[in-house]
């Protein structure tokens, strides 16, 4: 059961991200991009953090995704347009590529041939009570941090999106 | 077989990866290219939380948590600097936006 559920998602997620780097128009992508992140907050409740299911579902595929399709909306962002690549790109982009991905999965492969499988429940210390604890304790430094840090990209994108005023 | 091994995600999270540089390298919309950072940036997230899963520990999905922020506070700042950008150049491609090379 829980295999057919990952299957059904990772093979979602990476049509999705094909169709992401596949498509001309921005929009294309934007709703692609969605359909990854969608599927893998259901990957994450599989693997027992549903409060970053729930993150990813609000932050990305909710907030950060509608400032993309507000900024596309807003340029007017049509189709791109392709230009001719040098040889040497044409030549070598798709094998590296491909080469890069199946050493990356091979090396997995190695590092954990029998590893503990991942079952639906099998770990429950992702509730928004253990990360809320983690993050208030042991992490609240960081935490912190972080805060000043959105503040300064508020700033930082009021100060470049506004208008010039002298 | 009831059981994910846990290299399947990873395997995933790789795959994702790869196709995230594959779009940040071959488009020529910026837009298009910023989301290819996001991409990848969900792919390393899922390997943070696969590695939480193994060590049966919350550090990984902290670690989530602190991606997702600074995610959306780089996606706040730099569509801010494409509409600066397509302000000043009325263009959307790259290879247009190119003035730091002469």
């Amino acid at each position: 059961m829980d295999v057919i559920l990952f299957l059904v998602f990772a093979v979602i997620a990476v049509v999705c991200a094909v169709n992401v780097v596949l498509q001309k128009h921005p929009i294309s992508s934007a709703i692609s991009l969605i359909g990854v992140m969608g599927s893998l907050a259901v990957l994450y409740l599989l693997l027992g953090a549903e409060f970053i299911a729930a993150a990813q579902v609000i932050v990305y595929a909710g907030a950060v995704m509608v400032l993309f399709v507000f900024v596309i909306m807003l340029l007017n962002a049509g189709e791109e347009v392709r230009r001719g690549r040098s040889f040497m790109a044409q030549l070598l982009g798709m094998p590296l590529l491909v080469a890069f991905a199946g050493l990356m999965a091979w090396f997995v492969n190695r590092l954990y041939p029998e590893s503990t499988g991942v079952h639906f429940g099998g770990f429950t210390g992702g509730t928004p009570l253990a990360v809320g604890r983690a993050l208030f304790t042991r992490y609240l430094l960081p935490f912190e941090v972080t805060s000043i840090l959105v503040l300064i990209a508020i700033v930082g994108a009021i100060v470049l999106g506004r208008k010039e005023m002298d | 077989m009831s059981e994910v091994p846990i290299a399947w995600f990873l395997v995933l999270s790789a795959v994702l990866f790869a196709l995230g540089v594959a779009g940040f390298l071959f488009r020529r919309n910026i837009i298009t290219v910023f989301m290819s950072i996001e991409l990848m940036l969900n792919a390393v997230n899922l390997s943070f939380v696969t590695f939480s899963y193994q060590f049966k520990q919350v550090n990984g999905n902290l670690y989530t948590f602190f991606v997702m922020v600074v995610a959306a506070a780089e996606a706040a700042v730099g569509l801010a600097i494409i509409l600066t950008v397509f302000k000043n150049r009325s263009t959307l491609n790259i290879d247009e936006v190119n003035s730091m090379k002469d």
